[in-house]
């Protein structure tokens, strides 16, 4: 190695720095809700600036956020549709990709030409809102996971997937009898692991996350995921129902502990996670980025 | 003689084909058109029943005629769109958010990738990379509701304001902000995880390349200008190019967590306006000629983009 100039050490000194405030900008808005989120409701009304510890440690809003019974409701809703939606999204995902990756197979151009179509081109938010109503799934969970169960990036990513797996595998389980079945789930999964890893992480988050549908298709407040009740709290200031036992001066403050105590809990599920799968996600990203 | 029946039979073969083939297709593959079929019809439901669906743009949509039913009155809705005040405004708004984000926000993770990729030590190679990336998978409900809370009068943003001697008011209530705030946070949230595809292209970099700059003498800003930069480039142009195939769409999600009426005037743009008008006012026909528009317009510039890009870069999206 050469000895390394004067002007390049100063360089990655000041590299450095930049990586490290970057990741305190990344990391601190998260920080301070965690903080907040554990702060006695008063003290944490009366502080200004930056928080860099928990006020006065005390889990009072947390206790308040676990009594409600609309968290907990909105907690099973968004696993529902998380759970299934998943499920459903790598299923069909999958069929697609299995067939869009076959060679032998006569109408595969015009189907290609069909979905991809749908890429480029839609009717619009209004005609979707009336057919997802037309075909009765207004107020109905099924509507938050069947009109989007196929997203078309997605599955062209697994179909890159899917064809990076070479021909022999197959081959050889045709000739040992074989059905389409048994080819995509016993080899053409399990070889595409990674992928399909990355398929459930962006498919799962994406559930987790998405409120906009579950705002214009439910009605019923029962059956409200997570993120909706969270919109509630966050974006119309609305922590009222939880805070129904505390006086009037104290409902104020404790109604802002208890808005980040809401976000800890639902976004930590998500964070905790993502590490796990982050090897396999920059892995995919790849795959998807080939083909772009 | 032999060659010439050859291609002749061949050809047969080709001609008759058609049913032969359909058969011995359905045979080999029929299970294959079973799985495609519920697949289909997802597509034909939810993407092609709206598209057939946005003929209500050129009728007077009563929900009890159904959309058939209902009576044709031509381009009326979108007349009275291209007439009203809104137009200009939302229209505006949508390409100064977009230009916006798209100065600001492009070139932010290619830089990032760019100073990433000097950092030698790898396990604070990976750590950078994990926290930057992680904003990425926060709901938009959330980053919403942090930028109301950090932009409220009480909030932290407005504690350095007053701090410094400054006056205190809602940030997000002032029309000349809106759109710096939306710059500013949608690079926060998507600068790490849009530079993992610059990352991606920097380290399928050959480094014999490097070495050979190095013993040609060249040094470390040479090489980035002569190597990185042109190896980096295709990558970006198609990004770009992709980019400015959506200038007149800004997804609605986030407008409408963090608009409100007092500032209108900057933030509406037009998937929001669509939202309002037809969701929340149940004025069905008009907000979907809006959106009708929003869409030829979306496509017809995929269109350009993509025959620029061809032309520019030999690749394209088809």
């Amino acid at each position: 190695m050469i000895k390394e100039s004067i002007s390049r050490k100063i360089f990655r000194f000041f590299n450095g720095l930049f990586m490290i405030s970057m990741m305190i900008i990344c990391l601190y808005p998260m920080l301070y809700v965690l903080f907040a989120s554990f702060s006695n409701a008063n003290l944490f009304m009366e502080h200004q600036g930056l928080l860099l510890k928990p006020l006065g440690f005390n889990l009072a809003s947390y206790k308040m956020v676990f009594k409600d019974p609309m968290i907990i409701k909105g907690y099973g809703n968004t696993i529902f549709i998380v759970v299934v939606g998943t499920l459903c999204n790598i299923l069909m995902t999958a069929f697609c990709a299995y067939f869009l990756s076959r060679k032998n197979v006569m109408f595969k151009i015009p189907i290609m030409i069909f979905i991809t179509f749908t890429m480029f081109f839609s009717g619009g938010l209004i005609p979707f809102y009336l057919t997802v109503r037309k075909v009765g799934l207004y107020n109905n969970h099924w509507a938050l996971i069947l009109p989007g169960v196929i997203n078309t990036y997605n599955m062209i990513i697994m179909r890159t997937g899917f064809q990076g797996i070479p021909d022999s595998m197959e081959e050889s389980a045709k000739i040992d009898g074989a059905g389409h079945l048994t080819i995509l789930f016993r080899i053409i999964i399990p070889l595409a692991k990674p992928v399909m890893a990355v398929m459930v992480l962006y498919y799962a988050v994406g559930h987790w996350n998405g409120w906009f549908n579950a705002m214009i298709f439910l009605q019923d407040r029962r059956k409200f995921p997570l993120q909706l009740i969270l919109r509630e709290i966050l974006i119309q200031n609305d922590t009222s129902q939880m805070t129904g036992g505390v006086g009037l001066v104290d409902q104020e403050a404790i109604g802002e502990t208890i808005k980040h105590a809401v976000i800890v809990v639902a976004t930590l599920p998500i964070l905790l996670i993502y590490p796990f799968l982050q090897k396999y996600f920059v892995q995919g990203i790849m795959i998807g980025a080939i083909k772009g | 003689m032999k060659i010439a029946e050859k291609t002749m039979s061949v050809e047969q073969n080709y001609k008759k084909g058609f049913s032969i083939r359909f058969k011995e297709d359905m045979r080999q593959n029929w299970t294959l058109y079973i799985l495609i079929i519920p697949v289909l019809l997802y597509y034909l439901i939810f993407h092609y029943f709206p598209m057939v669906g946005a003929v209500i743009a050129f009728k007077n949509y009563i929900p009890k005629k159904g959309i058939f039913g209902s009576d044709w009155i031509g381009f009326k809705h979108f007349i009275s769109f291209f007439q009203s005040h809104y137009f200009f405004r939302i229209f505006k708004n949508t390409v100064v958010i977009n230009v916006s984000t798209l100065i600001f926000g492009f070139p932010a993770p290619i830089i990032l990738a760019l100073l990433i990729n000097e950092i030698k030590r790898q396990r604070f190679k990976k750590t950078v990379q994990t926290i930057t990336y992680l904003p990425h998978f926060i709901s938009l409900v959330v980053v919403a509701g942090l930028i109301k809370d950090f932009t409220a009068d009480y909030g932290i943003i407005n504690d350095f304001i007053a701090f410094f001697g400054g006056e205190r008011r809602a940030l997000l209530n002032s029309p000349n902000l809106f759109v710096p705030i939306y710059v500013l946070s949608d690079i926060w949230q998507g600068v790490g995880w849009g530079s993992i595809i610059y990352l991606a292209a920097l380290s399928a970099i050959d480094p014999e390349l490097y070495e050979a700059a190095e013993i040609d003498g060249a040094g470390r800003w040479k090489q980035t200008l002569a190597i990185t930069l042109p190896s980096i480039l295709p990558t970006v142009v198609i990004l770009l190019i992709l980019r400015m195939g959506s200038i007149f769409n800004v997804g609605y999600e986030k407008i409408i967590l963090l608009y409100n009426p007092l500032i209108y005037e900057t933030a509406d743009v037009i998937s929001s306006f669509v939202y309002r008008r037809g969701l929340l006012e149940a004025n069905y026909s008009f907000s979907t000629a809006v959106g009708l528009f929003n869409s030829v317009l979306n496509f017809s510039m995929l269109l350009i983009a993509n025959s620029i890009s061809r032309k520019v870069n030999e690749t394209s999206l088809w």
